[in-house]
């Protein structure tokens, strides 16, 4: 097997069912198989799937620094399974909300998504991932061209709105939302430095998706 | 275990309304006839020293209790905000389990004839043991039902012989990071302070707990004395008092230091009058499992009969 074969029939399926593996535990901690929910199972629920939600928003957007950083190509085949398991576990997240939280209760979610910021910034950060997952595939990609990329450079806005939604709503603690936070610093920063750099001159010119059409060509 | 219940009252402990109101009566008429006089030896406060252990003597039931169901053992001693002992929720019943509340004592001072620094046990000891059954309401938006064992903050305080100047009284937990790990971090500014005004302190919903469920108070509960003030948000029910002042100003409190357009000084639970970042309108009560819907939230706790008169005139909207 080549390397680009073990990524694709064994490294891939390895990380998704490893990405999948936060879900499974809010299942069988519910059902007290591997641990607890706590006295307050909904905003326990809540809580992970936001978590998570805003670690593979991370993820998603460290697969370029790193691919960069490293210079292994094969790191951007994960960058849309990221960014899909970013956008499952914040729908997750949301329905939670919906469902759990609010129990489908219309006036409270209308009021809570106009008057409150830190929920109003977390819809649009919610719409702009529905966006991107919806036109993740490869048609859809090839058919948006040069709208493609513009479309999907806001991934940047939905870390940033991720991790102000996450600052936004802790009372007093906000050492969380601040490791995120700098986490997002160094993965937004890497991009702004590459850009000068390149702009400089001051390094040879590297095309920015040479690893995605190096693996898209051998599909 | 999908649901968890709470454990069921026996219909015993249920007060029927017409006990409830003769009870009322009869402790008004006691208090009076008994005014001046301390308590029987028989039914002093005598806390024992073992953690956890029976409190005996308690008076119960008593005409403030609410009949509503308990929220579990487990889920009152497992899930609050404590931040001496850590920021989640879960963190106070495992960090604070080494902590250790003997012996312990209590500086009084201010506007006051007895002033001084108290034992604990000699604090308590003239007073009795009561059983208060009380709704909680924290500021996040969620409630309990709990059954708390303490003696009415207004016979302390009489004990302690306030002057004219004493307007306020200010309380200050426990500051020693030694012992309570989450002061090693400055989330707020410690010692954890909290302040009620005179009339609040003296109202007979206003205790000192030294106990729930019948048991000594659990460390990360506030052992080993703590605050309630059932009427108001969790976060003015301080924990682990060492320090009481009589004061003629209104006193800092914590939560207000930390954000002041967030949390006043009164923190009277109002549904009208929404946190900024989330509503007070309604509230889920922990314990009543995945799918059950939030409560509306009843303005000053359900306890607008007896205290609503304590704040006469004032903009509730603005002192919030």
């Amino acid at each position: 097997m080549n390397t680009n074969a073990r990524i694709r029939y064994v490294v891939k399926p390895l990380v998704f069912l490893l990405a999948l593996l936060p879900a499974v535990f809010v299942l069988t901690d519910l059902f007290e198989i591997t641990g607890r929910l706590g006295a307050n199972p909904v905003e326990e629920i809540l809580d992970r799937f936001g978590n998570w939600g805003l670690r593979f928003m991370m993820l998603a957007l460290a697969v370029t620094p790193l691919r960069r950083v490293t210079g292994l190509a094969w790191i951007a085949r994960f960058r849309r399974m990221m960014g899909l398991y970013a956008f499952f576990y914040v729908s997750l997240h949301f329905a939670t909300w919906l469902v759990l939280d609010q129990g489908l209760y219309l006036p409270g979610i209308g009021e809570d998504i106009a008057k409150r910021p830190f929920i109003t910034i977390g819809m649009l950060a919610l719409v702009l991932l529905t966006a991107m997952a919806l036109t993740s595939t490869a048609g859809m990609r090839r058919r948006l061209g040069r709208r493609w990329n513009q479309l999907h450079s806001s991934a940047y806005a939905v870390g940033i709105l991720g991790v102000w939604h996450y600052w936004w709503q802790v009372k007093a603690d906000i050492l969380e939302p601040l490791i995120y936070a700098i986490i997002l610093s160094i993965l937004l920063g890497h991009r702004l430095w590459h850009r000068r750099t390149r702009a400089s001159g001051a390094t040879p010119r590297l095309r920015v998706d040479q690893g995605r059409q190096l693996t898209a060509g051998k599909r | 275990m999908l649901i968890r219940k709470p454990d069921p009252i026996s219909p015993s402990e249920i007060t029927s309304k017409d006990n409830y109101l003769n009870r009322r009566q009869f402790i008004r008429a006691g208090a009076i006839a008994g005014a001046g006089l301390s308590a029987p030896a028989a039914l002093a406060a005598v806390i024992p020293d073992k953690p956890l252990a029976k409190l005996a003597d308690i008076r119960k039931p008593s005409p403030f209790s609410t009949d509503e169901a308990l929220t579990s053992y487990d889920d009152v001693t497992t899930y609050n905000n404590f931040y001496e002992f850590g920021t989640g929720k879960d963190d106070p019943h495992r960090n604070a389990r080494d902590f250790e509340p003997r012996p312990w004592s209590i500086a009084v001072d201010g506007h006051a004839e007895n002033t001084g620094t108290f034992h604990l046990e000699d604090f308590v000891k003239p007073h009795m043991l009561e059983e208060r059954i009380y709704r909680m309401r924290c500021v996040e938006a969620w409630s309990m039902v709990i059954p708390w064992v303490g003696i009415p903050l207004a016979d302390v305080l009489k004990a302690l012989k306030p002057t004219s100047k004493a307007k306020f009284v200010a309380f200050e937990t426990l500051h020693d990071p030694k012992r309570m790990p989450g002061q090693r971090r400055r989330v707020l500014d410690w010692p954890y302070r909290e302040g009620l005004t005179m009339a609040e302190a003296m109202h007979p919903l206003t205790i000192l707990a030294v106990g729930l469920y019948g048991e000594v108070l659990p460390n990360q509960n506030g052992a080993p004395l703590r605050l309630v003030v059932p009427w108001k948000y969790g976060f003015k029910g301080i924990k682990s008092i060492v320090r009481i002042r009589f004061v003629s100003r209104m006193p800092r409190t914590s939560w207000n230091m930390s954000a002041p357009h967030e949390y006043g000084f009164y923190a009277n639970v109002n549904p009208e009058v929404d946190h900024p970042r989330w509503s007070q309108a309604r509230e889920r009560r922990i314990g009543s499992g995945l799918f059950a819907a939030k409560q509306p939230t009843l303005m000053f706790n359900g306890y607008a009969e007896e205290v609503a008169s304590l704040y006469d005139g004032l903009d509730l909207r603005r002192n919030y």
